[in-house]
C-alpha cells in the first residue's frame, strides 16, 4: 500500500511519468483513503491489544544497537538485543518505528487529506505549501523504506527476517527472554 | 396447538408478502434512482423536453397571411409588411446592438462596438460605419439607412433581394409578354422567399458570425462555415446528428437583445441553472450541466471553481476549417505593375493581399489559457498607447486571487497595424470606398480620412506596431472523451498552463529545495545501505572460514 501510494505519489509529483497523471490521482486517492481505514484499525489493535508499549522508546542499549550496525556486524558479533514476545524490537527499531508511526505517517496522512480536501477547508493553507508539507515527509519515507529492506538482509542468513517482515510473526529462540531493561521500558508507563 | 398453527401460518405469509413486497418495490426504487440521477443536471429536463423535436410550433402560417402576398418593390416593402403584424418589431431590433453596433464603455466619451471607438486588428474599424465594406453584415436594406432587414435572420431561405428587385427595376414598363412572364416569375420567387419564415437558424447567424473580419473563419477561431452542419466531433452541441442546437438555444432573446456577448459582463455572475430560470440572459455551461457535472470523479469537480469547462472540452480550435492567426498591415500596399495582387497558401487560404497585407492561418490550434472573469479590457482609437511594447487591444481580465475568475481557453490574433507615432493612439484608416485605402493604396491618407470620420485628431505621422487581439473560445465542445487529458497541464515540461504562474499545480510545480533535500535523504540511504552491504560482503560479516 505505502509503495503504492509512494510511486503513484512521485508521479502526480511529476518525478517520473509511468501511469499517467490521472491513472496516478486515482489510485493515489482510493489507496490513501482506504490507508486511512486501515490505519485506524492498527491505532485500535495497538490500544487494545497494549503492543503500543513495544514502540515506548528507550536510550538504554540504543547505542549498542547503533555501534552494532555500525562495527560489530562486519566482525560477527552477536546482536545485543535478542527479540522476543514480549519486545520484538530493538531501541534503535522502538526509536524509528514511532517517528515513522507518530509522526511521519500521521503527517502525512493529514496533509494528505487537507490536499485531498482541498477545496473544502478554510483556504488559509496555500496549496503550494500543503503540496510541500506531503512530499518532504514522502521522501523520508522513501529513505525508510530503503533502510528498512536493507536490514532484512542483516538477519543470519539473508532472508531470514523477510518473513517476520511480512507475516509480521518470526520464529524466535526459545531461550530468550524479556530483559529487565526492556520490562522496565514497557513498564514504565 | 391450532392457535400457535395459525400463528405459524400469519408469520409465514407475512414473510411471504414481506417478500413479495420487497421484490416488487427494489426495481421501483432503482428505477426512480435512474430518473433522479439524470434529473442531477438540474436543466437536463426542459433541455430534453425542448431537444426532443422542432418544438417550434406557430399558429401563424406566413403563406397565408395577405400583405406577403403583395407584389414587392423593395426591401422596406417588405419590412412594412411585416412590422403590420409585429408592430413593435423593428423598434426594438433598432435599439440593439446588432443595429447601433455601439455600446458603453463606462468610459467618458468612449462608445465601444464596431461604430464606436473600439479597434481591432483585422479590418481595424467601421469609421463610424462609414466604411461601406463592413455593411454588408448590417441587418438593413440599405446599409443604416431606412429599414431593418427582417428576413436576414428570420428568412429560412438564402435569397438575393438586392438582385430580384434590379431586375424588376430594369424590366419596369416593358410590356413584352416574354418579360411579362420573366417579371411574374421573380415575383413569385421574391414572394415564396418572403412568406418562408423561420426563428433564426444556424446559416441566418452564420451569414455574418461565421465570417466576421471578412471571411470564413478569419476571426473567431470557434466559429464559421463548418459549425453550418458539424458533426459531432467538432461541436457535439450544435451536431446535427447529436442535440442539433441552433445558435438561439444557448443565445436566448428579449425583446430582440440576444445575449451571450462576451464583453463586459462576467459570465459567473450568472451561474443560474434553466431550471431557476429558464429566462435566464445568458445561459453557460452550468446553465443545463450544473456546478457537480462529472458523475463519476469528483476531483475532476474540484478543478469547477478555477477552471472554465472549455478550457478541457475545447481541446483545440478550427478543427475544421482554418482561422487566421497573423495578420500584418504594414506589409500591404504592395503592387505589381500598378495592381493589387494576392498569394495563396495551404488551406488554400491568401497569404498575402495587396490591399490587407500577409496573413498566416492555422488549423486545429491549442488555445493559450487566460485568467478571465467574463470581462476584456480593451485599446480603442482614444486610448494612449505605449509603442515600446505588444499592445493587447483586448485582453481577457482576470486574476487567479478572483473567486469570479477562471482559467480559459482563448484565441490570440497577433498582427501589425498602424498607429499614431506622435499622438500615442491606434488609428482607423479609412479601407473601403474610392478614397479608402484599397483604392488609393495611401496608408497616411486612409488614416487622415478615417480618423476623420470618428472625430480622433492626427498628427499626420504613423508606423505600424504589433498587437494582439483575444477570443474567447467557447463553441466547438468536443465529445467528452476528446477531453484534455490531465497531463496536458499536470507536466514538468511544456505544460498547457505553463504561462500562469503564481499558481501550485501539482505535477508542473515543486520547490526546488525541498526535491533536493528528499533526493538527497533517499541517494543518501542507498548509498549507505551499499557501503554497509559491501562491508559486510567483504568482512562476511567477521565470520572466518
Amino acid at each position: 500500500m505505502i509503495i503504492t501510494l509512494m510511486i503513484t505519489g512521485f508521479e502526480i509529483h511529476g518525478t517520473f511519468k509511468l501511469m499517467g497523471f490521472q491513472t496516478a490521482v486515482d489510485i493515489h486517492n482510493f489507496v490513501g483513503l482506504s490507508w486511512l481505514v486501515l490505519f485506524a484499525f492498527f491505532v485500535f489493535w495497538l490500544l487494545t491489544t497494549g503492543e503500543w508499549k513495544q514502540y515506548i522508546p528507550t536510550t538504554k542499549k540504543l547505542f549498542a544497537v547503533i555501534f552494532y550496525y555500525a562495527f560489530g556486524i562486519f566482525k560477527g558479533h552477536k546482536h545485543p538485543v535478542q527479540k522476543s514476545k514480549g519486545a520484538k524490537h530493538n531501541p534503535l527499531q522502538r526509536l524509528t518505528y514511532l517517528g515513522i508511526c507518530a509522526i511521519l505517517l500521521p503527517l502525512q496522512m493529514t496533509t494528505g487529506l487537507f490536499y485531498y480536501l482541498y477545496n473544502y477547508i478554510p483556504a488559509s493553507i496555500s496549496l503550494s505549501n500543503l503540496a510541500i508539507a506531503h512530499t518532504l515527509p514522502a521522501f523520508f519515507l522513501v529513505n525508510f523504506l530503503i533502510i528498512h529492506v536493507y536490514m532484512t538482509t542483516t538477519g543470519h542468513s539473508l532472508f531470514s527476517h523477510v518473513a517476520g517482515m511480512i507475516l509480521g510473526w518470526e520464529e524466535i529462540y526459545e531461550t530468550t527472554h524479556i530483559q529487565e531493561w526492556e520490562n522496565k521500558a514497557t513498564k514504565n508507563d | 396447538m391450532e392457535k400457535i398453527k395459525t400463528s405459524h401460518g400469519t408469520q409465514i405469509l407475512g414473510t411471504l408478502l414481506i417478500l413479495i413486497f420487497a421484490i416488487w418495490i427494489i426495481p421501483i426504487a432503482f428505477a426512480d434512482q435512474q430518473v433522479s440521477g439524470t434529473n442531477k443536471i438540474p436543466g437536463m429536463k426542459p433541455y430534453k423536453l425542448t431537444v426532443q423535436k422542432d418544438k417550434h410550433w406557430t399558429t401563424t402560417d406566413h403563406s397565408k397571411i395577405k400583405s406577403l402576398k403583395q407584389d414587392f418593390k423593395s426591401g422596406d416593402q417588405i419590412t412594412r409588411a411585416c412590422l403590420s403584424c409585429h408592430t413593435d418589431a423593428s423598434m426594438q431590433f433598432k435599439k440593439t446592438i446588432h443595429w447601433t453596433w455601439k455600446t458603453p464603455s463606462g468610459k467618458k466619451g468612449v462608445t465601444n462596438g464596431k461604430a464606436g471607438h473600439a479597434i481591432n486588428n483585422f479590418c481595424i474599424s467601421s469609421n463610424a460605419m462609414e466604411d461601406t465594406g463592413c455593411l454588408g453584415c448590417h441587418v438593413g436594406w440599405k446599409g443604416t439607412e431606412g429599414e431593418v432587414n427582417c428576413l436576414a435572420c428570420h428568412g429560412k431561405e438564402k435569397f438575393d433581394y438586392e438582385e430580384a428587385f434590379e431586375d424588376l427595376r430594369a424590366f419596369k414598363g416593358d410590356d413584352d409578354p416574354d418579360t411579362l412572364e420573366i417579371i411574374n416569375e421573380i415575383q413569385a420567387e421574391v414572394k415564396n422567399a418572403v412568406q418562408n419564415i423561420t426563428m433564426p437558424q444556424r446559416q441566418n447567424c452564420g451569414e455574418c458570425h461565421f465570417k466576421g473580419g471578412g471571411g470564413d473563419g478569419v476571426k473567431h477561431g470557434d466559429l464559421d462555415t463548418s459549425l453550418a452542419k458539424p458533426g459531432k466531433n467538432l461541436d457535439v452541441h450544435m451536431a446535427v446528428q447529436g442535440a442539433n442546437f441552433s445558435c438561439t438555444r444557448c443565445h436566448t432573446t428579449v425583446k430582440h437583445n440576444i445575449a451571450g456577448r462576451l464583453y463586459t459582463r462576467p459570465a459567473t455572475m450568472e451561474r443560474t441553472s434553466l431550471i431557476e430560470d429558464d429566462m435566464a440572459t445568458k445561459i453557460t455551461c452550468e446553465s443545463c450541466h450544473g456546478n457537480l457535472p462529472h458523475k463519476t470523479n469528483s476531483k475532476i469537480n474540484d478543478h469547477l471553481n478555477k477552471v472554465a469547462c472549455q478550457t478541457c472540452h475545447i481541446p483545440e480550435f478550427a478543427r475544421v476549417n482554418p482561422t487566421k492567426m497573423w495578420w500584418d498591415w504594414a506589409r500591404a500596399g504592395d503592387l505589381k505593375n500598378g495592381k493589387p495582387y494576392q498569394i495563396k497558401g495551404k488551406f488554400g487560404k491568401p497569404t498575402y493581399k495587396s490591399i490587407k497585407g500577409e496573413f498566416r492561418w492555422e488549423k486545429n490550434v491549442k488555445p493559450e489559457y487566460f485568467w478571465y472573469n467574463g470581462t476584456f479590457s480593451n485599446k480603442g482609437i482614444k486610448d494612449t498607447i505605449d509603442p515600446s511594447t505588444i499592445v493587447q487591444v483586448s485582453h481577457p481580465i482576470g486574476d487567479k486571487n478572483d473567486p469570479d475568475s477562471r482559467i480559459h481557453p482563448f484565441k490570440i490574433h497577433r498582427g501589425k497595424q498602424p498607429y499614431d507615432k506622435i499622438n500615442k493612439q491606434l488609428v482607423a484608416p479609412l479601407l473601403s470606398g474610392p478614397k479608402g485605402f484599397w483604392s488609393s493604396f495611401d496608408m497616411n491618407d486612409a488614416i487622415t480620412r478615417g480618423n476623420k470620420t470618428l472625430d480622433v485628431p492626427y498628427s499626420g505621422e504613423f508606423d505600424y506596431i504589433q498587437t494582439t487581439y483575444a477570443f474567447p473560445i467557447t463553441h466547438m465542445v468536443a465529445p467528452k472523451e476528446n477531453a484534455l487529458d490531465c497531463n496536458q497541464c499536470h507536466i514538468r515540461e511544456s505544460s498547457r498552463l505553463a504561462d500562469l504562474t503564481g499558481i501550485y499545480l501539482p505535477g508542473r510545480d515543486k520547490s526546488n529545495f525541498i526535491d533536493s533535500l528528499g533526493m538527497i535523504a533517499v541517494l543518501g540511504a542507498l548509498v549507505g545501505v551499499i557501503l554497509h552491504g559491501f562491508g559486510r560482503f567483504f568482512t562476511r560479516n567477521g565470520k572466518e572460514d
